[in-house]
């Protein structure tokens, strides 16, 4: 039985009027994964300071561990956060960093020292503990920041874009890194990304929002499989969204063809979205697929080509390990199951 | 780019040059030369200017100086960062009205500020009319040490405030939201991020106003009715009335040294240099 540790209730937040969330509400469990994923300006990060208590909530409720903690200040909270910019302090050097948190609760200096030492080893910067802040790369003081904010071994780590100013490699070390400390630990991580792709390597499970709504809540695999509406579907990897008609369950039409597919329950002749992945498309000799195009364009991508094909005004974007001609016409074949229909937004 | 912004320098350089080591250099020259009456194309070096300063009334004119300002200083610290604290803390509208109206004083003449408090006062002054209208004794307000620090504090106060405001104006929020996030509560906040980090701007504006307060000839000379000789005092005296232009040099080299050593010993309290504003 899993357990909630923290708990959002239909959490509304305004800045002059203009609404910035609206009718938020998710649970956390234990140990959990959680991703807050969305395009900038969806209320994601606010969404992480009112759990961290920064932000006041016009309505709702927000619990941990089954206790409203709506008024309790930042600084009384088992939950720590690591910052999108590091805050780090600039006057103090590494194990000065790491240490506050502990000499604020007055811990004994030899067990401050132990701890700041055995948390430096797990973010892999042993004898660090001297150095000026602005001494370290971005990727070091980032790893301090997080070093700093699990030194104090919350039961709840907020992390808003922690990897955003790092390089591209970087950035893919790091996930593995956080993903194996989360684990180690066994510390609930809610974490704020714009990146899809940082949100699908790590998290247990996805929150996706949109103009402060929550959109989905969902493991990785289904947010990314069974989109739930085609912003959802544009938003995770890269998507062909087509409007279609639901004509009866099992059976879609679009781009005038008639097509069998796995869905059901629409009205009938409903107005849907259909959504077919890049990767699910095959390329096939023309008139053996379910559609014909014509090539518009090709482009290399390291492991794949990014094929663009005109079939019938729509352009397909297609992923495939071969490379085809420009202007030749070929056929376009994809399996029942990779058809997902869903409702006009 | 690189020569192109040497080129750009030179007119500073040059009036560098012209209007800040030349006058220091002539200033230093006439320190340590004797003038003749009767020959003025005749240079005597020597150090006679600074043995004459190693004279008790001369010393004590300097400690009190320097106590008086270092007092001032003080006063303005513990007046200057509250207000300045406020500044940062008060919403945008607001800030602007209250920034213009510690600025608003500066744009007249100090002279004329001065001579305001001696209307204030002064024996026959505002604050003695009242006395005496409710039947009160006169009290001694102008022409002591008081009435001096008092014009000190008022004129230079926008000195301390600016520099302690700039330096907590650019800090950055998410640090204090880190503090708080790491179990510190708004007193422990204070003390051990806001503060170190404002301490650059704190030195800054101790410099602005020693320097100035050491220094001074007007303020004593008006509030302090020219009974407790300051060392701006005396050095322009030995300048406008004694003529002794070489003896003023010398206080004035003592002066010099004394203003630097003490910012150098400020610069110690600076843990964070690269953040600082430099002096």
């Amino acid at each position: 039985m899993k357990e909630s540790i923290i708990e959002l209730y239909n959490i509304a937040k305004k800045y002059n009027d203009v609404k910035v969330l609206n009718e938020v509400s998710f649970n956390v469990y234990k140990n959990e994964f959680v991703t807050l994923l969305g395009p900038s300006g969806c209320g994601k990060t606010t969404t992480l300071r009112i759990i961290g208590g920064f932000e006041k909530t016009n309505e709702g409720s927000v619990f941990f561990e089954g206790e409203n903690i709506n008024t309790i200040p930042p600084y009384k909270r088992q939950i720590n956060t690591v910052f999108q910019n590091y805050a780090l302090f600039p006057h103090m050097n590494v194990f000065e960093n790491i240490a506050f948190g502990l000499k604020i609760k007055k811990l004994d200096d030899k067990i401050i020292e132990k701890k700041v030492n055995s948390i430096l080893k797990l973010v892999g910067l042993e004898k660090f503990e001297k150095r000026r802040i602005d001494s370290l790369s971005g990727g070091q003081q980032q790893r301090i920041a997080i070093a700093r904010a699990l030194v104090n071994e919350p039961k709840v780590l907020l992390l808003d874009e922690p990897l955003g100013a790092l390089d591209l490699k970087l950035r893919k070390e790091m996930q593995v890194e956080l993903k194996k400390i989360q684990k180690t630990l066994g510390i609930t991580f809610i974490y704020v990304t714009h990146d899809q792709e940082e949100a699908l390597t790590m998290s247990d499970r996805i929150i996706v929002m949109k103009s402060g709504k929550i959109q989905q809540i969902g493991p990785p695999t289904n947010i990314y499989n069974e989109p739930i509406n085609s912003f959802v579907a544009d938003f995770i990897g890269e998507s062909n969204i087509i409007s279609g008609i639901m004509k009866d369950d099992y059976q879609v039409s679009f781009l005038g063809e008639n097509f069998e597919c796995v869905d059901y329950g629409f009205k009938k002749m409903e107005r849907v979205n259909i959504v077919i992945r890049p990767e699910d498309i095959d390329i096939v000799k023309k008139n053996e697929g379910l559609l014909n195009g014509e090539v518009n364009s090709v482009v290399f991508k390291g492991v794949h080509y990014e094929i663009g094909v005109v079939s019938k005004n729509f352009e397909f974007l297609i992923q495939s390990t071969k490379s085809n001609n420009v202007g030749s016409i070929i056929g376009l074949n994809f399996a029942p199951d990779d058809i997902h229909v869903m409702r006009e937004m | 780019m690189n020569v192109k912004s040497k080129y750009l320098a030179y007119p500073y350089s040059i009036w560098m040059m012209i209007f800040i080591l030349f006058p220091l250099f002539l200033i230093f020259l006439y320190s340590i030369t004797l003038r003749n009456p009767n020959d003025i194309k005749t240079i005597t070096f020597t150090f006679e200017n600074f043995a004459k300063f190693f004279n008790p009334i001369y010393i004590n004119v300097l400690i009190r100086s320097i106590s008086v300002a270092t007092l001032s200083t003080i006063i303005c610290l513990f007046i200057g960062y509250p207000a300045a604290y406020l500044l940062t803390r008060v919403n945008e509208k607001n800030k602007g009205l209250l920034i213009l109206l510690f600025i608003l004083p500066m744009w007249m003449n100090m002279l004329l500020r001065t001579y305001a408090w001696m209307t204030i006062l002064g024996n026959t002054g505002l604050i003695n009319s009242f006395l005496s209208l409710i039947n009160l004794p006169n009290v001694n307000l102008l022409y002591n040490n008081s009435a001096v620090i008092l014009g000190m504090v008022y004129n230079f106060l926008p000195f301390m405030v600016f520099p302690i405001y700039t330096a907590l104006n650019k800090m950055d929020r998410s640090l204090i939201e880190a503090a708080e996030d790491l179990g510190a509560d708004s007193f422990t906040i204070f003390r051990k991020v806001i503060f170190p980090l404002s301490l650059p701007g704190v030195v800054s504006g101790i410099v602005m106003v020693f320097m100035p307060a050491v220094s001074t000839f007007v303020i004593p000379r008006l509030l302090g009715g020219g009974k407790n000789v300051l060392i701006g005092n005396l050095i322009e005296k030995l300048f406008l009335v004694t003529r002794d232009w070489n003896f003023g040099a010398a206080l004035s080299m003592i002066i010099l040294v004394i203003i630097f050593i003490s910012i150098k010993i400020l610069n110690v309290l600076k843990i964070d240099k690269e953040s600082g504003v430099s002096i």
